[in-house]
């Protein structure tokens, strides 16, 4: 893509083609505006792409033996063990990186922090996202995936959390899809239908506060049905829930800010320059949250642990395991995230939040699997359950980059002003452009050739 | 027919709502459950079995179950172990029920215990399972249907004796495997379960729960120097309808000793309790931050937002 940009190409960001005013057709859009040559060209040249070829190749068939030979043939399909990596990582790592759509929803439409507004597009699909592969990993896991709506509509056992679960997952990501949606209608050019979701913001907002309150708290809420499996320093039958929300808080903010990590080293061409101007600000702010969720996390995990009283395990080989998770995943972090709020050190923000990232992974594995079954005997992941979710998170990685190269999310869309297409019906002449908008200008390509 | 259909519907739609605003009710829509006063259950004496099989071949038989790779006589199974010595064998989608031997260091020789589902009061599995796939029927049968389950294994989860099985092996019609109390052919009908029937023992006593509870407490009181003085189940996760026996102490037999005494369902009450909190407080809350943080501002943003490049019809 660089050298790309290198020779003058400009990424599509606009309704109409700045050269001659005509609607860029769908079929240019998908490809950026390049013709198919290059296009094709450019995927074959980025080494990544060669990654994610392999990583398919590999996973996808073995997803498509796992659906013919019924799960056991590719988990040990343990009675002890009745959930593994689909949804040790899938659900109860994914989720809680997602939380990002809901928290800067929050900032930015309730609370009105304007600051954050060129990130609140990534934050939002990447709170959808996560919550789709979220259940993509659950049709792999579930025994019966063709019944994955039985529970909205067939039988009900509301008394049942995961019933919760299932209901506020699968409205939420309604609202999200809602919310996303905005976006692609620009995109895909419907103004009337973007308006129309543009209306109801602070309701969908409000209810993402509400289903995601809930849903976080819930996921830490079904381990209480195992409260002799899990090992008693992850265990909380009180706290449980408010561990888990706390840290979706600090792990949906990080995420955001390794997402935009990554889309800033490797995806500049597509980012606005207002997005990449506050980049550094937004993640300092953005570091601010975080770390007063871990400061509140890591004292409520204290009240845990003095709660129940578990202060003697801590001297035990699990509590060794527990104090490094704490340690490098909430102490750690709150030390560095300080030093470079304070240094304004932005490299040191986006280290730290890998860094949370990965203890926050570490809790959700150490609750659901590793610590489960503590008295009886440890089970290690099968090869293929592992590769099948790393293909899915490969999935995931390669259809947010499909969707952050194309619709406005890193970018704002502009579209010429609707009285100008009006005025201009007949084909092959330019329309009459109105200058309305002071970054529409730098937009524009200058020197295209 | 009509009438009592709409009422079931009717009494869906409220669990639903129920869920949103009053899920503190609990699995069977009352705050307190004591269970059914009809329920029958099985008291085993772990004293008197003597380890031959037989109520894992009856139950076999009974449920058509796959020949096991040993036969039911073959008493060498007593020896395997597996997960690197720390597992004995535990029922599986071959087996609803095993019998496992533990060598005691108590005098009197090895001890054997069967195990199979508990069918609880007030069963995890139930609870938790979120289409409702079991049932506690009144004669104390904790029963599965296998035509909602999503295949989730919660239950597997939830059970706190790791009883629920599931055939991982099959594509197309997975299922969770545990013993029903021969509920179809047998209990339905008020006849004892097969095992119970061919143990050669007397080791599995068949009886109204309420009725076993004191049968159990009058052995201990008959014999106090023969038995430990606990009935296993009694209490234990809100009470089972099988309960136990033992000459040893119970955590030597592998049973699990620090189980609450409450059901497993009373654990996501602090949880579930602050739901109807959330959907009451969030909207209203949040649209006062909302209206405090940006109040008067909202023009000003829009305009903000129109020099951006956004679509915004005058
Ligand atoms: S023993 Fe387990 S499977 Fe049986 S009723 Fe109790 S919770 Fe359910
Ligand atoms: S596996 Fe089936 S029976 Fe068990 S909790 Fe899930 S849906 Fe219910
Ligand atoms: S009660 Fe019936 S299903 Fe259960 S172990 Fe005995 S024979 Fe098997």
């Amino acid at each position: 893509m660089n050298r790309l940009m290198e020779k003058g190409f400009r990424p599509i960001d606009s309704l109409n083609d700045p050269d001659n005013g005509h609607r860029w057709s769908l079929s240019q859009k998908l490809l950026l505006g390049l013709s198919p040559r290059d296009y094709f060209r450019q995927v074959l040249r980025n080494p990544f792409n060669w990654v994610l070829f392999l990583i398919f190749a590999i996973g996808l068939p073995l997803i498509v033996y796992r659906y013919a030979n019924g799960l056991g043939s590719v988990m040990h399909g343990s009675c002890d063990y009745p959930w593994g990596l689909f949804l040790g990582f899938g659900l109860f790592c994914m989720v809680p990186l997602s939380a990002s759509g809901f928290l800067l929803g929050t900032a930015v439409e309730l609370f009105g922090q304007k600051k954050f507004k060129p990130i609140l597009n990534l934050a939002l699909l990447n709170g959808l996202l996560g919550y789709f592969f979220a259940v993509v990993n659950l049709l792999v896991d579930l025994g019966c995936p063709w019944r994955l709506y039985y529970p909205m509509f067939v039988s009900w056992g509301t008394a049942a959390v995961l019933f919760l679960v299932g209901w506020h997952v699968a409205t939420y990501l309604s609202v999200q899809i809602m919310e996303v949606s905005e976006a692609f209608f620009e995109w895909i050019g419907w103004p009337t239908a973007k308006k129309f979701i543009h209306a109801g913001t602070i309701g969908l907002t409000v209810a993402g506060i509400i289903l995601s309150t809930l849903h976080q708290g819930a996921l830490g809420t079904l381990l209480t049905y195992a409260p002799a499996k899990v090992h008693p320093l992850w265990y909380s039958q009180e706290f449980l829930w408010i561990f888990y929300l706390c840290s979706s808080v600090f792990a949906g903010l990080c995420m955001v800010i390794a997402v935009s990590t990554i889309v800033e080293k490797t995806m500049a061409w597509r980012c606005s320059r207002d997005f990449l101007d506050h980049l550094g600000s937004i993640t300092i702010g953005l570091a601010k949250g975080a770390t007063m969720a871990l400061v509140t996390y890591f004292v409520i995990k204290l009240i845990g642990i003095a709660h129940d009283n578990e202060w003697s395990y801590l001297t035990t080989g699990w509590g060794s395991w527990f104090m490094l998770e704490i340690f490098l995943g909430v102490v750690l972090p709150i030390i560095l995230f300080s030093v470079a709020i304070r240094k304004n050190s932005v490299g040191l923000v986006r280290f730290t939040a890998f860094l949370t990232i990965v203890g926050l992974i570490m809790n959700r594995l150490n609750t659901a699997l590793i610590s489960f079954n503590w008295n009886l005997y440890p089970e290690i992941p099968h090869p293929y359950e592992l590769m099948i979710t790393i293909t899915i998170f490969t999935m995931f990685i390669a259809v947010y980059r499909f969707i952050l190269y194309r619709l406005p999310i890193l970018y704002s869309w502009k579209a010429a002003p609707e009285k100008v297409l009006v005025a201009s019906p007949v084909k092959n002449r330019a329309p009459v452009f109105i200058e309305d908008s002071a970054e529409g200008a730098w937009a524009r390509p200058s020197g295209r050739p | 027919m009509n009438g009592i259909s709409r009422r079931g519907f009717f009494k869906v739609v409220a669990g639903g709502s129920a869920l949103a605003l009053a899920p503190k009710k609990s699995a069977f829509g009352m705050a307190e459950f004591d269970g059914y006063p009809e329920s029958m259950g099985v008291l085993v004496d772990l004293t008197r079995c003597i380890g031959c099989r037989t109520c894992e071949a009856a139950c076999n038989r009974e449920h058509g179950l796959p020949e096991p790779d040993l036969p039911f006589n073959d008493l060498s199974v007593f020896d395997q172990t597996f997960h690197g010595g720390t597992q004995k064998r535990r029922t599986d989608d071959g087996a609803f029920t095993v019998v496992n031997r533990y060598d005691t260091k108590t005098a009197g020789g090895p001890v054997y215990r069967k195990i199979q589902c508990n069918h609880c009061k007030e069963p995890a599995c139930l609870t938790s399972c979120f289409v409702s796939a079991y049932k506690k029927t009144k004669e104390g049968a904790v029963i599965y249907n296998p035509d909602v389950c999503v295949g989730c294994r919660m239950c597997m989860v939830a059970c706190p004796f790791g009883i629920p099985a599931y055939s991982y092996d099959s594509a197309l019609h997975p299922e969770v495997i545990k013993c029903n109390f021969c509920y179809d052919n047998r209990l339905k009908h008020g006849k004892p379960p097969a095992c119970v029937e061919a143990c050669p023992q007397e080791a599995l006593t068949f009886g109204h729960r309420n009725t076993l509870v004191k049968t159990a407490h009058e052995r201990i009181r008959a014999n106090p120097e023969k038995y430990v003085d606990h009935v296993y189940g009694e209490t234990e996760v809100g009470g089972t309808s099988w309960m136990y026996l033992s000459g040893v102490p119970f955590d030597q037999l592998g049973f699990n000793t620090s189980l609450q005494h409450h059901p497993i369902l009373d654990n996501t009450k602090s949880f579930l309790g602050i739901v109807p909190m959330v959907l009451g407080i969030w909207p209203a809350m949040f649209m006062g931050f909302h209206l405090l943080a940006t109040g008067g501002k909202k023009e000003e943003e829009n305009k903000k937002s129109q020099h951006r490049g956004e679509v915004h019809e005058e």
